[in-house]
């Protein structure tokens, strides 16, 4: 009997044993951590996530809330190395353990690259990183966006590069945290609000130097999709030389450095002063050769056939008058000559015919009607006539 | 008169036009010496805004980082 009574104390229902199992298992291990593989991982429609952990022998189920799953800087995927950290938890309803996951890391730099290849290679496949889709950027900015943080020495540099390269350009900074929980969601937000202002002429993202870890942010996927759908151009500087993010991939251009992004970003103030000098004097010289050339054209035309026939025509015109002048002269002096010859043969004529001198000899000269009788079949008896002697005419 | 007030950047761009224009000589005399003078009046201006510029920084605040503060 007593058997049986002393059997019959150490019988549990199943809720009692489950009860102990809980109270045993959660109060031994609290606050655990534990490596290993993601299996069966899915995101619930709710927000929350179930997934498998597991490692060559055995395998534990996992949940993360989803309170604790928005702080988590990648998507897990089947496969990625993981370090839960949380609570094993008993769910009496289905008798099993699971871990309450609290939060989840990539086990090492090396399961930190493996993810950023996977998504880097995923957008690279959904064309985010498309060359034909990057914008320009412009030349001469007016404003230029920063998303950075504010009291970082990268934003320090990247003020003194304005400064020096060109100081007309006006910084508006929206500042952010660059790296830990929750830098990933300021950063889009950022990206975002400087984005909509539409004023921009170019946003940089950037943040100095650090461990892959530092730089994360900057390969998470919702920065990689803010800055994909931002219309103003961007240009991403993150870390050093080496560092390449899935941010650069995306971003319209990539500067290797914060500073190199604003160098980027800026145009020379000493080139476009040398640029100007070289235009005052190119430009003086050049309206000098055009003042020149128009110049010798003047010249050349004074000194062409066409100006010069002027002078031929006139002087041709001279010479034609000359000519005729001098024909003129010629002419009207034989004319002259001959009139003189004339009256002066005349002249001789009638001193050798001189009437007077024959009448003094006693000849005596008949007229009729006021003309010379010279013959005698002439003379009409008829007629009056008068006879003309030397020292007196008489009629008869 | 709004044309006359022109942006650092709209001068540039001027310039350059003038610069071809005079570099290629293809306007006539008068013309040249319009623009010979409106570059270097720009020249000039463009020279002192650039060399007395001075950097200027505006902070764009975000709810996020008021929270955050």
């Amino acid at each position: 009997m007593d058997l049986f009574v002393g059997e019959e104390k150490n019988i549990y229902s199943v809720s009692q044993i489950t009860g102990s199992i809980k109270r045993l298992l959660e109060s031994s291990f609290g606050g655990i951590k534990i490596v290993g593989e993601i299996s069966n991982f899915k995101p619930h429609f709710s927000g929350h996530w179930y997934f498998t952990l597991k490692d060559a022998d055995a395998q534990i189920s996992c949940t993360m809330w989803k309170s604790n799953n928005t702080r988590v800087r990648f998507t897990p995927e089947d496969g990625m190395r993981v370090v839960v950290s949380g609570n094993i938890t008993v769910y009496p309803p289905r008798g099993n353990y699971q871990i309450d996951v609290k939060t989840i890391n990539l086990d090492g730099v090396g399961e930190l690259q493996a993810a950023f290849e996977r998504l880097k290679r995923r957008l690279a496949e959904e064309g985010l990183f498309d060359e034909a889709l990057k914008k320009a950027i412009p030349k001469l900015p007016k404003k230029i966006g920063v998303v950075t943080a504010i009291d970082s020495a990268a934003f320090r540099d990247m003020i003194s590069v304005a400064k020096r390269r060109y100081p007309l350009v006006r910084l508006v900074v929206a500042s952010s945290r660059v790296q830990g929980d929750g830098a990933a969601e300021e950063i889009v937000q950022n990206i975002n609000l400087l984005d909509k202002r539409g004023d921009l002429d170019v946003i940089i993202i950037g943040r100095g130097g650090g461990s892959l870890e530092d730089l994360w942010a900057f390969n998470e996927e919702i920065v990689a999709r803010a800055i994909y759908a931002a219309n103003t151009p961007i240009i991403s500087g993150v870390g050093h030389e080496i560092d390449f993010t899935i941010a650069d991939f995306v971003a319209d251009l990539r500067a290797p450095t914060p500073t190199a992004a604003m160098e980027l970003a800026t145009p020379d103030k000493e080139k476009i002063l040398t640029w100007l000098d070289d235009f005052l004097i190119s430009s003086s010289n050049n309206i000098n050769s055009i003042i020149s050339n128009l110049k010798d054209t003047v010249f050349e035309l004074i000194n062409s056939y066409g100006f010069k026939s002027y002078d031929y025509i006139l002087n041709n015109f001279k010479q034609d008058l000359d000519n005729y002048i001098f024909r003129i002269e010629n002419n009207l002096d034989k004319k002259i000559k001959k009139e003189k010859n004339e009256v002066e043969l005349q002249r001789n004529i009638l001193e050798a015919f001189n009437v007077d001198k024959i009448l003094q000899r006693g000849f005596a000269l008949v007229i009729q009607n006021n003309k010379v009788i010279t013959r005698a079949k002439k003379y009409n008896k008829n007629e009056k006539t008068k006879i003309k002697f030397y020292d007196k005419e008489i009629e008869i | 008169m709004t044309a006359k007030k022109k942006t650092f950047e709209d001068s540039l761009v001027r310039l350059k036009e003038i610069s071809d224009l005079l570099e290629t000589n293809e306007v006539g005399l008068d013309e040249s010496i319009k623009l010979y003078e409106e570059g270097v009046k720009l020249a000039k201006e463009c020279y002192k805004t650039l060399s007395e510029a001075e950097l200027k920084i505006e902070k764009m605040k975000s709810e996020l980082e008021n929270n955050i503060e």
